[in-house]
């Protein structure tokens, strides 16, 4: 039996609060965790199938041409050119595979061939010194250097900013650039390929595996039924395992053309070439407000660049329609077409930099009018969704502005460059933090067993994240079972297929899925019981009607199982969905050498319905580590001749350490979200980055009052701007 | 990885000819991987007796294989060479210093991202390619010292502390010496493949650190983030002061140069002078003469001149007396 469910109206019951077992929201464990810190939970890479061998990918070096020949391998088993190798991974979502045809190159490091040798070390050895032959084309790689498309869907206006602009009491006009940034996850691209007849079983590091299935076979030129994908265990995405890549097409055709398992691992410097990239942005901002901040005009416009052809761009813009009020309002997106690495999702692709910089932006703003940053964004938060006039599903900046202004003790803040700690000016800083809500399709299936516990199947994933934990909490709140009485089996294509764990929606989507199964159970366990599924109470194993009370050993039959299937409805075009917060940040910045410590960092977050407020948690502190990345550390340089990524390893590629991350503090809004399912609960993975890199900014400005336009604010860019 | 030979050195005499030693090797391993360095043969020379820091009359005798994190917990070290300590502990990460040694450290290969890219044209690498890092990315390469051949940078900590402590470093081989580390690394001119003067054959056994100087010691780094980061500048001093006066200076600079930089002029200039900003400004003025930027490094000149300044009022006691 399936249920399902279509999300077309609202859902107000908060049925989940009125459950007996009383685990979900609790700060449980990980039901995974001894498994990973005991090196028994088997990531991609870590399996060994018997007769194993090892491919390396060949890389071009070059940035575009056509490979015309490619020589000996001596030592190694064979040299794989396949015209279905893939020159980039697929975006997430995707339901083709990506272009292939590797001899056609589009970007340096792209992979061309894959070498396969009995050890890593000897396919390496032999990737790394093939002879190969190029006609090399001559391309742009430099996204200033090319007049950039404009598509026209991405391109909107109301009314007119320029003379907003020029009525305006106080305005900002300025221009930011991020640079590009890599998802870095700590586990590389990796696959174990195994054939069976005619399927294949790949084993490998992926985050949405039902759209992975139908990109995989379309890649390979097989039924999708004959393609099994395995990923337990994910050592974290970021995007950029949102769709396949070169490293699982390269591994089942290499292991189909040798008949033995082939795995393909990634070099952390193949990752920086080949997985996506956050494409580096520029930004121009325009803000116009009368005498009391009233925002009449907001301009934002943005140039992104990715591959000729790509359907991405980096969605810069995506809060900016309905996160503040405007009668005047102009969206630019600009992509320009150039041949570094594929640009993709990475880490809240959109706001993580498009709510970064125009928080910035209200900063500035808020200077130049002489308000309060808190109170300037209070004056301006829309009642209803700007242009569209959609209502919103539910709305919580303001309140999570006047909680973190409370909290954090921002009345104590000084004015700019006034706070001296011997080398070190202090100074405190806040951003909002909003990020749009979405779900995705998704199913599970859940079995009641007659001893009391219970089964839940899904090819979900948990890269990292806590779906093991949570959803084994909802179906242990919902089935009436201890947490340690539910098991949960993910990544796995012969499961139902889910939504994947991408755009933050995982939790939420395939939550409500768990959900929608257990409620099927309750209701076929209240027909045994003779009563109404509403009126039935299951906790520690035992169902309760009215005066009647018996076990589920005796109203299961063996097993009882269902499937839940959710589907986004109505809700998502009736209404803006969105989750919201605040950012606040305290930093040290050294007046000599520029450098910069954060020294406290707070972040309040409103999504919904929190279902394990420790795994929530700690997806904020990962977000809002990614913030101190954006703002003071991460860049990834490529080089301008000719676009090949530069930094070539962690060594080199900031992400923030333990030094650069004070103890972060987090606090949840009580919230229920009527219109996004049952589960009344929203995305969060993102929702901690968005934004938090501009409280840390705005923090510098408070500190030292110099105002970093391009990012990271490496101690360089705070030097140009201190007294010398 | 290309398949090599593996020797397991039994004395300081057990040296296989051509081949290359290998200790913590913190560098080598990920240079053999890339195939930046591809060694026929490494002999290891782990097990021999040369990991011991002990008094050698008034100087202080490091063995070579005294790893980076044991060096900088000594508490001789500590006591007498408190620039060194810091120097060491702002390398790299605990992980990496747990395993990198003395003599090891020494022998860090640049950071520079075109010597480890063997896509790219590379005089280190491959002598008479060319140099790709000039027109690229230059972030992390040297305004002092470099060469139309190679801009790359001395990237290590611990030989900055020892180019301001006056160390020298002991030499076996077929004709056992000492050198002092100012002539241990050399400027790249158009050999930058040849970035000490060890010879092929020899062995580093020790690092001597003469009689304490005292002092005020200081060991500055500034870099791209907190921790595990190479340094952008950084400056070793240590100034000993006599009645408001400064009586002795010695500073050296890393992230500037292929080696540990040291300018005597500068240091001239400050000696016997009541410590002010506008004397170090001259000192500062002094040692950036020579200095030329590659393009986007170009911030290093002012902030090694800022560095410098904050390091010498810390080291003076102007900074408190603010």
């Amino acid at each position: 039996m399936t249920r399902h469910l279509r999300v077309d109206g609202p859902n107000h019951d908060d049925r989940l609060d009125h459950m007996a077992q009383g685990v979900i929201g609790q700060p449980l464990n990980r039901l995974e965790g001894p498994l990973k810190v005991t090196g028994r939970a088997t990531y991609a890479a870590e399996a060994r199938p018997e007769g194993m061998i090892y491919g390396v990918l060949v890389q071009a070096a070059i940035p575009a041409g056509k490979v015309l020949e490619i020589g000996d391998a001596p030592g190694a088993l064979a040299v794989i050119q396949d015209k279905r190798m893939i020159r980039y991974g697929a975006q997430g979502m995707d339901e083709k595979g990506p272009t292939s045809g590797p001899n056609q190159v589009e970007y340096m490091g792209q992979a061309i061939a894959l070498v396969v040798a009995e050890t890593f070390e000897a396919a390496r050895h032999a990737a790394q010194n093939l002879a190969i032959r190029y006609k090399a084309k001559t391309v742009p790689v430099n996204p200033e250097a090319v007049t950039p498309e404009l598509p026209p869907k991405k391109q909107s206006a109301v009314g007119n900013v320029d003379k907003a602009m020029r009525k305006a009491a106080f305005c900002v006009d300025q221009v930011w650039h991020t640079p590009a940034q890599v998802a870095a996850a700590m586990e590389p691209h990796a696959a174990i390929a195994e054939w069976d007849g005619n399927s294949v079983t790949i084993r490998a590091g992926l985050q949405m595996l039902s759209s992975n299935r139908k990109q995989m076979a379309d890649a390979l030129g097989i039924r999708e039924s004959r393609v099994r994908l395995l990923a337990p265990y994910v050592g974290g995405g970021f995007g950029s395992k949102l769709g396949i890549n070169a490293e699982a097409v390269a591994a089942a055709i290499a292991a189909r053309e040798l008949g033995r398992p082939v795995m393909v691992a990634m070099t952390r410097q193949q990752v920086f070439d080949l997985a996506h990239r956050r494409s580096e942005t520029r930004q121009r901002i325009r803000l116009a407000c009368d005498a009391d901040g009233h925002l009449s005009g907001i301009g934002h416009e943005a140039l992104v660049s990715s591959l000729p052809g790509s359907e991405f761009s980096e969605p810069v813009t995506q809060a900016t329609p309905f996160t503040y009020q405007a009668a005047h309002r102009q969206i630019v997106h600009a992509v320009a077409r150039i041949h570094r690495s594929p640009a993709g999702s990475v880490r809240a692709p959109g706001e993580a930099v498009g709510v970064t910089v125009f928080e910035c932006a209200m900063d500035e703003l808020a200077e130049a009018a002489g308000i309060d940053p808190v109170d300037l964004r209070l004056k301006n938060i829309p009642d209803v969704e700007p242009t569209t006039e959609r209502p919103f599903s539910s709305h919580k900046l303001a309140e999570a502005l006047r909680e973190g202004a409370r909290r954090f003790g921002w009345a104590d803040r000084r004015p700019t460059g006034q706070r001296v700690e011997g080398e070190w000016l202090i100074g405190m800083g806040m951003a909002a933090a909003v990020r749009v809500n979405m779900l995705v399709e998704s199913r599970a299936r859940v079995t009641l067993v007659q001893d009391g516990h219970a089964i839940v199947e899904t090819d979900m994933t948990d890269i990292g994240t806590g779906t093991y934990t949570i959803l084994g909490q909802l179906a242990a709140e919902m089935l009436g079972l201890p947490a340690d009485r539910v098991e949960v089996r993910l990544g796995d294509t012969d499961f139902p297929p889910a939504a994947g764990s991408g755009g933050s929606f995982g939790a939420a989507s395939s939550g409500n899925s768990v959900y929608l199964a257990c409620e099927e159970i309750r209701s076929r366990i209240a027909k045994a019981m003779g009563c109404n599924e509403a009126d039935l109470t299951l906790q520690d194993g035992m169902a309760r009607a009215g005066n009647v009370v018996r076990s589920l050993a005796e109203l299961v039959d063996g097993t009882i199982t269902a499937e839940g299937h959710l589907e986004p409805g109505k809700t998502e075009k009736s209404h803006r969905q969105a989750t919201w917060g605040s950012h606040w940040a305290e930093v040290a910045v050294n007046r000599w050498t520029g450098e910069v410590r954060v020294r406290r960092m707070m972040g309040v977050f409103a999504c919904g319905r929190v279902l394990n407020e420790k795994t929530a948690r700690s997806q904020c502190l990962g977000g809002m580590t990614f913030g101190i990345g954006i703002a003071l550390t991460e860049a990834m340089e490529h080089d301008p001749r000719d676009g090949h990524a530069v930094s070539h390893d962690l060594a080199e590629y900031h992400i923030p350490t333990h030094a650069d991350v004070p103890a972060l503090e987090v606090h949840f809004l009580p919230e229920r979200d009527a219109y996004v399912g049952p589960l009344q609960a929203k995305g969060l993975g993102e929702l901690g980055i968005c934004g938090a890199g501009a409280a840390v900014l705005n923090a510098i400005h408070n500190a030292c009052g110099v105002r970093v336009r391009e990012l990271p604010a490496t101690p360089d860019r705070i030097i140009a701007g201190l007294d010398p | 990885m290309r398949e090599f030979a593996f020797h397991r050195a039994a004395s300081v005499a057990d040296l296989p000819a051509g081949a290359t030693i290998i200790a913590g090797g913190t560098n080598l391993l990920d240079l053999m991987k890339l195939e930046v360095m591809v060694p026929e043969a490494l002999v290891d020379i782990t097990r021999l007796p040369l990991d011991r820091a002990e008094p050698e009359g008034e100087d202080l005798r490091i063995g070579a294989l005294v790893r980076n994190s044991d060096l900088a917990a000594h508490p001789t070290v500590r006591r007498d060479y408190p620039v060194l300590s810091r120097a060491l502990l702002a390398g790299a990460s605990g992980q990496l210093r747990n395993m990198a040694t003395t003599g090891g450290n020494l022998m860090q290969r640049t950071r520079c991202p075109y010597f480890y890219d063997r896509r790219m044209a590379c005089n280190k690498r491959d002598p008479g390619a060319g140099c790709s890092a000039i027109g690229g990315v230059t972030r992390n390469h040297a305004i002092l010292g470099a060469s139309d051949h190679c801009i790359a940078t001395y990237p290590g900590d611990m030989a900055v502390a020892l180019r301001a402590l006056d160390a020298v470093v002991e030499i076996d081989g077929p004709r056992p010496r000492r050198v002092p580390l100012a002539d241990f690394h050399l400027l790249p001119g158009d050999t930058p493949h040849v970035e000490t003067v060890l010879q092929p054959g020899e062995i580093i056994t020790a690092v001597i650190l003469p009689a304490p100087v005292g002092g005020q010691q200081r060991y500055r780094k500034v870099r791209d983030r907190a921790s595990y980061a190479f340094a952008l500048v950084s400056v070793a001093a240590i100034i000993g002061m006599e009645g408001g006066r400064i009586a002795h200076a010695a500073l050296a600079f890393g992230g500037v140069a292929h080696k540990p930089w040291r300018d005597p002029e500068a240091e001239a200039l400050l000696m016997g002078r009541e410590p002010s900003d506008a004397l170090f400004h001259e000192a500062a003025e002094i040692l950036l003469r020579p200095a030329q930027a590659q393009g986007e490094n170009r911030f290093k000149i002012p902030l090694l001149r800022r560095t410098l300044l904050a390091t010498l009022r810390d080291a003076t006691g102007m900074e408190t007396q603010a």
